[in-house]
């Protein structure tokens, strides 16, 4: 249980996905204009992190893994299908986007209209593949803990995503210097959260 | 007093519109103002004018901050003759102690005022205040033996980075003096932390007494364990090293009660972080298994700059939250994350600046979810007659 919390709070704070690794930066700086769309975004990304983060560990420990196959009986244990891990990643990844692609539209047509073409692109979200890859690096020693850790990864990232749109909804009156204004003052803006996020490197937990 | 006024009435066509010095008009216009209360009067429209506008609310902040300016200027000169061994008179430790701390100070404002003037005329608004008070606490936040570039370069940072690129005072998302610090920080870590740089002179081993460490009291927690080392009476008076105007929690008090009383600072933000702050090192103390974690509650606020942060850094008007009740959460956090920073991250335990930066970001954010609830709870209220 404790270890499961570490894992939680790690993967929030710690190795938050956009402070620490800069990953999923394109929607984070494109959809990021209000709270309330961003919150949107943050939630679909949280929703399919946690499921393709322990799918994709079924798949690698089950399927993919150097001897994963060998529960398929004598003769499969030197089976390495790892070259495939990028591509069944992916196609998990895809398809769980579908469905929530379908969801959404269904049941918040308005979220559906602001996110637009970002939704679909969750599908090659950085964030989302690295979630998976993080997974197989990492080598977590049961769903339970791979489960968390994809649903962690997606709560740090909706609250960067959150916090900047909050940032930039309240700069929007202030006098940034024209060369600035959008994607400049974006990427400064994230650069200084990334110095406050630095507070919880080199915690051990 | 009065040939002044007439040489700036003299020279003042040529800083207007059209004038030989037009480009100049802000800078101009600042000094004007900083002498003499302007005379311009509003022709049209109704205009509520308070006597508190932003040139007093920054000179109350610099006045609530000279308390802790002179002690720290005291406890350089003290701190340094006590790490050598010596036992001179009041006079010669504030001498030493001035000669250290003034430079900075100079430093800070030279650099972050020329910044500010520059932007000023190229951008074409005026000249404000906010770097006033910023001027002045980014060398209260630095170690007492910082090397001046690094003052300049972090003040640059700070003005540049930190203020000036969202539009001046009054835009900024961080504090720019944590900011200051923080680039510091992680870019120099060696000049920042560790034994030798919270005493003047100590970096360049002048003849330091055998035996003698110049470890802050959180510092000496986190490599020896050694959480006794400094009294919490000693702490609370400010007789420890430390940051230049972090040490006595008394002199940050008096500054406090003027931030109060003038109603400059919010004791709502300054309230919540010691309450956070207090119960999260309760807390801690119940569970007790690393030295830190020892360190009595109490003791915890007046160790480090938790007392200065809360006091001066947290209540920021600009970058912390603006609703009442988002004020009492994002205090209170502040207050639980600095301790949580302090006890748990053992590279960081001055850790108190980066819990504000972190509160910083996320200050927009509360204000957001608490105004969205307002309008939320006003809108069940009103009913829709037809």
């Amino acid at each position: 249980m404790e270890n499961l919390l570490n894992i939680f709070v790690k993967s929030i704070f710690i190795e938050n996905m956009i402070f620490a690794y800069f990953l999923g930066m394109c929607s984070y700086l494109a959809v990021s204009k209000t709270v309330k769309t961003s919150f949107g975004l943050g939630i679909a990304v949280v929703f399919v992190l946690s499921i393709t983060v322990p799918v994709n560990y079924l798949l690698e420990n089950y399927i993919l893994k150097e001897g994963a196959l060998s529960w398929l009986g004598e003769g499969f244990e030197d089976i390495n299908l790892s070259f495939l891990s990028f591509i069944m990643f992916i196609a998990v990844i895809a398809s769980m986007v579908q469905l929530v692609e379908m969801i959404v539209e269904k049941f918040a047509p308005a979220l559906y209209t602001s996110l637009g073409i970002f939704l679909p692109l969750i599908a090659v979200n950085c964030a989302i593949l690295g979630g998976s890859l993080f997974m197989q690096e990492r080598a977590y020693a049961n769903i339970g803990e791979a489960a968390v850790f994809g649903f962690g990864s997606g709560v740090g990232w909706l609250l960067a995503i959150v916090g900047i749109a909050a940032i930039r909804e309240k700069i929007r009156y202030s006098d940034v210097p024209a060369p600035l204004r959008g994607l400049g003052i974006t990427f400064i803006i994230t650069g200084l959260m990334g110095i406050a996020f630095m507070s919880f490197m080199g915690i051990q937990l | 007093m009065k040939a002044l006024r007439n040489y700036i009435d003299k020279i003042k066509p040529h800083f207007e519109k059209g004038g030989k010095y037009e480009k100049l008009q802000s800078t101009f216009e600042a000094f004007e103002t900083l002498l003499f209360v302007p005379n311009t009067t509003n022709k049209n429209g109704v205009h509520v004018r308070d006597a508190m506008d932003m040139k007093r609310t920054m000179a109350t902040v610099v006045i609530a901050l000279i308390p802790a300016l002179l002690f720290g200027i005291w406890n350089a000169g003290y701190q340094h003759f006590l790490a050598t061994g010596q036992q001179p008179d009041f006079w010669p430790m504030v001498g030493h102690g001035f000669l250290k701390v003034f430079p900075i100070l100079v430093v800070s404002y030279v650099t972050g005022l020329t910044i500010e003037f520059i932007f000023a005329q190229i951008r074409g608004h005026e000249v404000n205040e906010g770097f006033l008070v910023t001027g002045m606490l980014i060398p209260l936040v630095l170690p007492v033996d910082i090397p001046l570039w690094m003052v300049f370069v972090a003040t640059a940072f700070a003005v540049i980075i930190g203020k000036e690129v969202f539009g001046g005072t009054g835009m900024n998302i961080w504090n720019p003096a944590l900011l200051a610090r923080a680039f510091l920080f992680f870019a120099y870590p060696a000049y920042m932390s560790g034994d030798t740089i919270w005493i003047s002179g100590l970096s360049q081993g002048e003849g330091i007494v055998d035996g003698f460490s110049g470890a802050t009291a959180l510092g000496a927690a986190v490599t020896t364990g050694d959480i006794d080392k400094y009294s919490f009476i000693d702490s609370f008076l400010g007789f420890i090293p430390g940051s230049i105007g972090e040490t006595s929690t008394l002199a940050i008090l008096i500054g406090a009660a003027i931030l109060i009383y003038t109603g400059v600072g919010s004791w709502r933000i300054m309230l919540s972080v010691f309450v956070g702050g207090f119960l999260m090192a309760l807390g801690f103390n119940a569970i007790g298994s690393t030295p830190l974690m020892q360190i009595p509650a109490w003791h915890h606020l007046v160790l480090g700059g938790f007392a200065f942060g809360a006091v001066f850094m947290a209540t920021d008007p600009v970058s912390a939250t603006r609703t009442n009740k988002g004020k009492y959460i994002y205090g209170f956090l502040i207050g639980v994350l600095s301790i949580m920073i302090r006890v748990f991250n053992p590279a960081y335990p001055e850790g108190v600046m980066l819990a504000i930066l972190l509160m910083n970001t996320f200050a927009p954010l509360i204000d957001h979810f608490i105004v969205e609830s307002n309008i939320r709870r006003r809108l069940k209220r009103a009913s829709i007659t037809a």
